[in-house]
């Protein structure tokens, strides 16, 4: 977790996000790290939340990116955060909601309501903050109500898995919350923009130490790549692509909408 | 405009049906300036004072095949020139396309025909003619050889009095996730995913409104932008440019995992 992998085959030869100041949340691991290191590196200014210290670090030497300590269900920890943004980059133009879990999850028989409060309580209600916040910080921009908000679904929005209840719930809830966001920003007449992401099985830590610690790592990844006819899991480096091109002016037509990268596993019937 | 001068797309070729005018010659532009060689097609005589004002402004790098996507025979001939040329295919766009309005009682077979012939023959006979070229091309970058094909959001809903483009946009959405998919499980380097626009200001759309003034629905073809405008979220209609971005992503390595996907550029319309 934390480990930061450069990636050389990145076309960047402009920097889309040069001025730009970037919100990531979960961003110590994962996708959300890939995704600092990738608007860093297309020229944004990002701040990143997150609870491990250690893999922060890594992090913000990789990118230089600013680390701030701050949970996404911590309801009165953000007007703070979001003061101090403020502060010191006096505007906000991007945030990614990304920070996520699956802990505690299981079917409808099984799951307990400890379970289902903390994916529920993460997934969904710090998405909501997190498009609440970013979206009253993006109207006070100096220039007048204007950036992109993007949201980490993933493609079990569409597909729900029956061993994890919550997560598919969540998952699937976040896409009414982007669309109702996007048409509030404009009924309001902003040039704020709420998309969502739907990802597909991505290799990160987190699931490569799964596939490690089940009891047959070979059978375990191969059914993880299964999932997509491509035969692979993503990278992380390709959601960040998706990401950074959402937060770029490229997208300035796009809001409302549901953009999935899942190497055709929802393409078809195959389930998930 | 976005700043361009990134030459993201160096070294690839590139095929746009349709290119002469709105969404295609956008993309021709965007793949121009991003470094690629592009061909691309349309009806009209080269020498037409249009065309040949257009493809001297595109310079070099792009060159003309007369050709109607609705022809067999006139893909055969658009296959022997880009393999004279270039001997391989990167990008395929198939763009080319038509409207059809009016109540379904009143809608000719042979306007049926013809729309069908178009926006759903133009795009199977694209791809069919050129998945050997770009399957033998694909290992050259990162995320294999890619084909968008235009479709619509009124390949995602239904609109009244436009049954037959609903019904050849609808089409092209599901064709494309079938090729996607054979190609995926094939492990052939090309990847399709259909492009779904909302209102663009192009001679198509510009036309559509013409004709709905010529038969009294408006009185001014200025009154529909407005009300289209009105109507969409971001509360404007979109420039080709912002179509040509999207496709743009497409065709580039950034979206290497993305494949049997729908790109929705609507500016909120589907959301609401």
């Amino acid at each position: 977790m934390g480990h930061v992998q450069r990636h050389s085959h990145w076309e960047i030869a402009v920097k889309r996000l040069e001025g730009k100041v970037a919100l990531v949340t979960g961003g110590t691991s994962g996708i959300g790290a890939g995704t600092v290191e990738r608007l860093c590196a297309e020229g944004a200014r990002v701040i990143f939340t997150g609870s491990n210290q250690a893999a922060a670090d890594a992090v913000c030497a990789a990118t230089g990116a600013l680390f701030i300590r701050h949970d996404v269900t911590d309801v009165s920890a953000w007007d703070g955060l979001m003061a101090r943004i403020l502060e010191e980059y006096g505007r906000l133009d991007i945030a990614f909601a990304n920070a996520g879990t699956e802990n505690g999850d299981g079917s409808i028989e099984s799951i307990g309501i400890e379970g289902w409060n903390t994916i529920i309580g993460v997934n969904l209600t710090g998405v909501m903050l997190t498009v609440q916040h970013a979206m009253r910080a993006m109207a006070r921009n100096p220039e007048g109500p204007v950036g992109s908000i993007i949201v980490n679904s993933s493609m079990n929005a569409h597909r729900a898995m029956g061993n994890f209840v919550a997560y598919s719930v969540s998952k699937t809830a976040v896409l009414a919350l982007v669309k109702s966001s996007a048409v509030h920003s404009g009924n309001r007449k902003y040039k704020i923009r709420v998309n969502a992401v739907l990802p597909g099985v991505v290799e990160t830590a987190m699931i490569a130490n799964l596939i490690e610690k089940s009891g047959d790592p070979a059978a375990t990844r191969a059914a993880y790549e299964g999932l997509s006819p491509m035969g692979r899991m993503a990278s992380v480096d390709e959601v960040a692509g998706l990401v950074a091109w959402l937060a770029s002016d490229e997208t300035r037509f796009c809001s409302g909408s549901e953009f999935t990268m899942d190497g055709a596993s929802t393409a078809g019937m195959n389930g998930v | 405009m976005i700043d361009l001068g990134s030459q993201r797309l160096k070294g690839r070729v590139a095929l746009v049906s349709g290119g002469l005018r709105g969404i295609g010659l956008a993309c021709v532009e965007r793949f121009l300036a991003e470094g690629a060689e592009v061909v691309l097609t349309d009806l009209e005589a080269p020498d037409t004072d249009h065309a040949a004002a257009t493809l001297a402004r595109l310079g070099q790098a792009a060159s003309y095949v007369q050709a109607n996507v609705a022809q067999e025979d006139d893909w055969a001939k658009v296959l022997s020139a880009v393999t004279e040329r270039h001997g391989k295919l990167h990008i395929l766009v198939n763009n080319a396309g038509i409207d059809l309005t009016g109540p379904v009682a009143e809608t000719s077979l042979e306007g049926w025909r013809r729309i069908m012939s178009i926006n759903v023959d133009g795009v199977f006979l694209g791809v069919r003619t050129f998945v050997p070229l770009m399957a033998a091309s694909g290992a050259d970058f990162r995320g294999g050889a890619s084909i968008v094909n235009v479709s619509s959001i009124m390949g995602l809903v239904g609109m009244s009095e436009v049954s037959g483009y609903n019904a050849s946009k609808g089409a092209v959405r599901l064709f494309t996730k079938s090729i996607a998919l054979e190609f995926a499980e094939k492990k052939m380097p090309i990847r399709a995913n259909s492009l779904h626009p909302g209102f663009v200001m192009t001679p198509l759309l510009q036309e559509g409104f013409q004709r709905w003034v010529d038969k009294g629905v408006a009185g001014k073809a200025q009154d529909l932008v407005d009300l289209m405008s009105s109507k969409t979220p971001i509360g404007r209609l979109a420039d080709p440019s912002e179509l040509a971005s999207a496709v743009f992503f497409l065709a580039s390595s950034d979206s290497s995992y993305m494949t049997g996907s729908e790109l929705v550029v609507d500016g909120g319309w589907t959301a609401q």
